[in-house]
């Protein structure tokens, strides 16, 4: 039962922070919202026995992308309430638009018959051991590919951001 | 000796929370203009997307699952680097991160 | 059989043969700049080499011995199989040494009289790549391989005709040529699709031997034998398809002699004799094939008394020659006309070479009215040319005589024929003299720079004329009339071709010996008298052919060529440029320029309302595409 009830409080954290990265005014509390959203998603990893991926999961979040974001945000000094009124048209449409969306993917799920589990078959499918043994066995090549994405990436940004000279 | 959380809720709860988030993901991307705030949308929905992952690899008792949400953290990883960097270099040009400003997909 | 060598052990040099000048066209065409100087004279001695070893292959093979071996198979579909290969009998040993022989004379004379052209050496590139298309047509072993080397000649010939692309009347002429040729070779390449579909191959020697399991006068022979007939035409310029001909003297002097007068030309007659089996199995083609040679022979050398231009009037004399031979072998004689082939080919080459001379002596003049007492300044082109002219006309003991006179005796018995025969060559006879006295005697008529200018011509050009007119003299003593009690040998040693033929045929309208003596003196009469009518007229009287504008009368019309040409104009030509304006104006720029424009309006139309779906707004796009999920799911879900 205690388990319920931890899902739940960080079921509840996890919506609400979300909503509030939606409707912060300010960049960089939509930034801070983020931040709490994903460490009750880290919390959610670890109710579900997936440990490697909750540490993994805020120290590349938490700790490099969000950074980087906040870096962004204050680099281009965003941090004021500069953007211009939506209408209220555009905006209940927005709302609407994803109350819907919801709604569609809850029916699609239902439709799906998943035969839904009731409990965990097994509880140590999340452990480092389990997840390193996959990753350096059958997802060798993938992993191995992931550094030539990253060093592309790197190469990319560093053209894109870059001051452009003659332009 | 590890420690191993039992008794866990039925997954459907978790396929509603995913959704949910989703769809604030969505809902978000729409309403808002400003393109750092839709980035981190974006990060929402591949989040959402992520437990969705982690919840069917526990309760299948598949690691599989989790090898993908390491992969699609990676991905993310990249995609956040090179659309800040974009982000950067249009501000740089335009003065603003505003996506009404970017139109020059206007037929 | 030990004096021979095996005919398997020849197939090496018989390769060889064709493959030296198409060696000759490949060096000249790409190498063609650093060989200024000697590129002609490599393209010659290559020739020479093809003509050396036809004479090897000729003496250690005989004519009782054939090659026949196919390279390799080129297509295969159900029982039929389609093979490259080569076959070398008399026939094509006659052809060969024919074509080898004065195509290396010609090159020879080609390199003293091409010498000052800017496409001098191009000239013997496109010269080799058309002995190569030639020895390719004699030697193949199927109608398949003729016919490349049949498209292959033809090629080379427009080319040639057009050598001086710079001059659009000549390059009419070589289009002119080459649309002719089109016609006649629909005509063969028909044929050849009969032969396939019911004679099961396009080799001799599966066609001829399920043609000779036929019945005579078979409807689907016939067919065949008229259809090639037509290819025939094209190629040697019979009515209806001979106004080329003429014309195709637009092509520099030794082209029209090696091309249009002494091989390409008589690819019809040896294609004829090659398929002899099949066209003595029908025998209404056969008399098809006389009357056109009988007719055409007429007519061209009527054209040709009224003719002005000295390569015109050999033009037509050839025509007229080529028309003599299809007489022959329409009346089944193939080896006489065959035998004309050959004796033809010398004094024909001679002729043309001779005039060549004299184009060359006069500094490009080549109307008969400007020249004249030409004797005593080139006095070798003249005394060759004297040979030739008595060859052609059929003086004993010239190559012509002979030849001719076998034709005639073999149409004795087919009077009407015998008559117009002799009466062609009776013409043939004045309009040559005609042109020689006109040529080389009198006075001279042109300008006095070209008086100056008048010279012999070089070594390679007078050589090659010496040793034609040597076999102008001597190649009638190949076949010689049984009368004189000696060996026919030029009959002898086609036999083996023949035989089929022979049986089939029937005992031929054997002359006896007192016939056939009357025959000659009545031929060389008639061929006296013709020269002694042309002394009177341009000698005694020495009367000049009047200027065009003066021609009154049927004199007109024969000097017009009949107007052949404006009728084939306003009959043909007209309709069709009539037809394609229709087509032009009606289907292409009404109808089809009408659906082309339309759906290129509709499309930019499309393309401009659609445009206005692409608002630019980022955020309208998103939108979109989260309903266009929904919408995806939701189809799901009804689903």
């Amino acid at each position: 039962m205690t388990s319920d009830i931890v899902f739940f409080l960080l079921a509840a954290v996890s919506v609400f922070t979300a909503l509030m990265v939606v409707f912060s005014k300010s960049p960089i509390y939509s930034v801070m919202w983020l931040i709490a959203c994903f460490f009750s998603i880290a919390g959610h990893y670890v109710m579900l026995n997936a440990q490697f991926l909750a540490i993994v999961h805020i120290i590349v979040y938490a700790g490099a992308i969000m950074v980087l974001m906040l870096f962004t945000v204050m680099l281009l000094n965003l941090n004021k309430e500069s953007e211009p009124h939506k209408s209220i048209f555009t905006k209940a449409t927005a709302v609407i638009t994803g109350g819907m969306l919801f709604l569609v993917l809850l029916a699609a799920m239902r439709s799906t018959q998943l035969g839904a589990y009731e409990a965990p078959v097994t509880t140590d499918v999340g452990f480092v051991q389990k997840v390193g043994m996959k990753l350096f066995t059958d997802y060798m090549l993938p992993f191995e590919m992931t550094s030539v994405l990253f060093i592309a990436a790197m190469i990319g940004s560093v053209v894109l951001a870059k001051k452009e000279r003659n332009l | 000796m590890k420690e191993v959380i039992t008794n866990t809720p039925p997954q459907n709860w978790y396929l509603v929370l995913s959704t949910l988030l989703f769809s604030i993901g969505v809902m978000g991307v729409l309403l808002r203009r400003n393109a750092i705030i839709i980035l981190m949308c974006i990060e929402l929905m591949l989040n959402s997307v992520n437990l969705l992952l982690v919840s069917f690899s526990a309760y299948a008792g598949n690691t599989d699952g989790q090898v993908f949400v390491f992969f699609i953290m990676v991905v993310a990883a990249a995609e956040v680097a090179v659309g800040l960097a974009l982000l950067v270099s249009i501000y740089r040009n335009l003065g603003s991160t505003d996506i009404d400003v970017l139109s020059k997909l206007k037929g | 059989m030990e004096q021979f060598i095996q005919p398997i052990n020849l197939i090496g040099p018989s390769l060889l043969v064709p493959l030296l000048p198409l060696l000759g066209f490949i060096l000249l065409t790409f190498f063609g700049k650093q060989l200024k100087t000697f590129g002609p004279w490599i393209a010659s001695l290559l020739v020479l080499g093809s003509f050396v070893l036809s004479v090897y292959i000729f003496s250690s093979l005989g004519n009782e011995n054939n090659l026949d071996y196919d390279l390799f198979t080129w297509l295969r579909w159900g029982d039929v199989s389609l093979n490259f290969g080569i076959l070398i009998d008399p026939l094509s040993l006659i052809m060969l040494l024919v074509v080898t022989g004065i195509g290396f004379l010609i090159h020879l004379y080609s390199i003293g009289y091409m010498h000052h052209d800017e496409g001098f050496v191009r000239f013997f590139a496109y010269l080799n790549l058309f002995i190569f298309f030639m020895l390719l047509l004699v030697m193949g072993n199927s109608y398949l391989v003729m016919f490349i080397g049949w498209e292959g000649v033809g090629l080379c010939s427009y080319l040639l005709i057009g050598f001086w692309f710079t001059n659009d009347a000549y390059n009419d002429a070589a289009k002119k040529a080459f649309i002719m040729n089109r016609i006649g070779d629909l005509g063969f390449l028909l044929g050849m699709f009969l032969m396939l579909f019911y004679l099961g191959g396009l080799d001799y020697a599966t066609v001829l031997g399920s043609a000779s399991s036929m019945e005579k006068g078979a409807p689907i022979l016939v067919a065949i034998t008229l259809l090639m007939f037509v290819g025939a035409m094209g190629k040697s310029a019979q009515i209806p398809l001979y106004t080329w001909l003429p014309d195709a003297m637009a092509g520099p002097t030794p082209v029209s002699a090696l091309i249009h007068a002494a091989t390409m030309v008589t690819a019809g007659i040896y294609m004829i004799v090659r398929s002899n089996i099949l066209y003595s199995l029908a025998p209404f083609t056969l008399e098809i094939v006389m009357w056109v040679g009988v007719a055409t022979s007429l007519f061209a050398a009527i054209i040709g008394i009224k003719q002005n231009d000295i390569k015109k009037v050999l033009a037509y004399s050839t025509v007229s020659q080529l028309g003599l031979m299809f007489a022959a072998l329409g009346l089944g004689a193939y080896t006489s006309g065959m035998f004309h082939v050959v004796t033809h080919a010398f004094f024909k080459a001679l002729l043309f070479l001779g005039a060549g001379s004299v184009i060359h002596a006069m500094g490009g003049e080549q109307d008969m009215r400007r020249m004249g007492g030409l004797w005593k300044y080139i006095r070798l082109t003249a005394i060759t040319f004297l040979i030739g002219t008595l060859a052609i006309s059929g003086i004993f003991p010239f190559a012509g005589f002979f030849s001719k006179d076998e034709i005639l005796a073999a149409a004795f018995h087919h009077k009407i024929v015998w008559v117009l025969l002799s009466v062609s060559s009776m013409i043939t006879a004045f309009y040559m003299f005609r042109l020689f006295f006109l040529t080389f005697f009198t006075t001279f008529r042109g300008t006095e720079e070209e008086k100056h200018h008048l010279h012999e011509s070089p070594w390679t050009m007078t050589l090659p004329l010496a040793v034609l007119a040597l076999f102008a003299i001597g190649a009638g003593f190949l076949g010689m009339p049984s009368v004189m009690h000696m060996p026919h040998w030029f009959n002898g040693f086609l036999a083996p071709v023949v035989e089929t033929s022979k049986t089939i045929l029937g005992e031929s309208h054997h002359v006896d010996h007192s016939t056939e003596i009357m025959l000659m003196l009545v031929a060389t009469a008639l061929a006296i008298s013709s020269i002694v009518i042309a002394y009177v007229f341009y000698i005694s009287k020495k009367s000049i052919p009047e200027s065009d504008e003066e021609t009154k009368g049927f004199a007109k019309w024969v000097s017009n060529k009949f107007y052949i040409d404006e009728l084939y104009d306003r009959v043909i030509v007209k309709p069709v440029m009539v037809l394609s304006d229709i087509f032009h104006v009606v289907v292409d720029k009404l109808i089809i320029d009408l659906f082309v424009n339309a759906s290129a309006w509709m499309v930019g139309f499309t393309g401009r309302t659609l445009r206005l779906v692409q608002t630019g707004n980022t955020g309208f796009y998103i939108f979109v595409m989260v309903i266009a999920m929904m919408v995806l799911l939701l189809i799901q879900l009804v689903q």
